[in-house]
């Protein structure tokens, strides 16, 4: 990426900004968070099919229990395992 | 269909029943038992807004020593009272390994409908998800 006559420096001059992490509901407007959709579900679970945490997921309270409701559900129903090895 | 809902004696409200009956039921089976509680839904003041049946899939664990489920999925619009007797009626039933009935806000009734047209679910009546994806690669 560099340019030719640029200044070479050992290490990154990029300082480490992290991308601020966001709530993807409110941010696209999803309303409704559906149980039946699997797929999308599994944005939320690690491997192991845990759920993640807002910490990691950047969900706003409101939808973290949403998703967490709609996660336990679609487990009921066998649409999600309750534990598993390697979902992805 | 919302809007008869003021002109109802007994308020409706919105529900969705999923349940997953054994893989060991025949074609003709299946559709009897979807048939049964459609009829048990619209004989007490309810109606049926969509059905789906989803055919054979696999579970995501084991039930009952069985690897596969058939799925129904159905929409409806009924009083109250009529859950409770849904639900005594599908616990009596053999055939059902797995049931569910979930009352829907006007968000979901919305997101059904939008589900069933084959509109793409990450759109939303606000904004189209790749809008946002964009904006965030600007």
């Amino acid at each position: 990426m560099a340019k030719q006559n640029d200044i070479k420096y050992l290490s990154s001059t990029r300082v480490d900004r992290r991308k601020k992490k966001y709530c993807r509901f409110k941010k696209l407007g999803i309303q409704y968070v559906d149980y039946k959709d699997a797929e999308f579900l599994k944005k939320f679970l690690n491997e192991q099919g845990k759920m993640l945490p807002r910490r990691l997921s950047g969900n706003s309270l409101k939808f973290q229990r949403k998703v967490a409701q709609a996660i336990k559900k679609a487990r009921q129903m066998a649409l999600l395992p309750y534990v598993t090895d390697l979902m992805k | 269909m919302a809007t008869a809902n003021t002109t109802q004696d007994q308020k409706l409200q919105s529900y969705e029943l999923m349940i997953i009956f054994t893989p060991v039921l025949a074609e003709e089976e299946y559709k009897n038992a979807q048939q049964k509680y459609t009829n048990l839904i619209t004989s007490n003041g309810g109606s049926i807004v969509a059905s789906e049946p989803m055919g054979l899939r696999n579970l995501a664990y084991p039930i009952a020593k069985k690897t596969t489920g058939l799925y129904w999925l159905t929409e409806f619009q009924a009083p109250t009272s009529v859950n409770h007797m849904l639900e005594i009626q599908m616990g009596r039933d053999e055939s059902i390994m797995r049931q569910m009935i979930t009352r829907l806000d006007k968000y979901a009734v919305a997101y059904n409908d939008r589900r069933r047209k084959g509109i793409k679910l990450e759109h939303t009546p606000k904004r189209a998800a790749e809008e946002v994806e964009a904006e965030d690669n600007a």
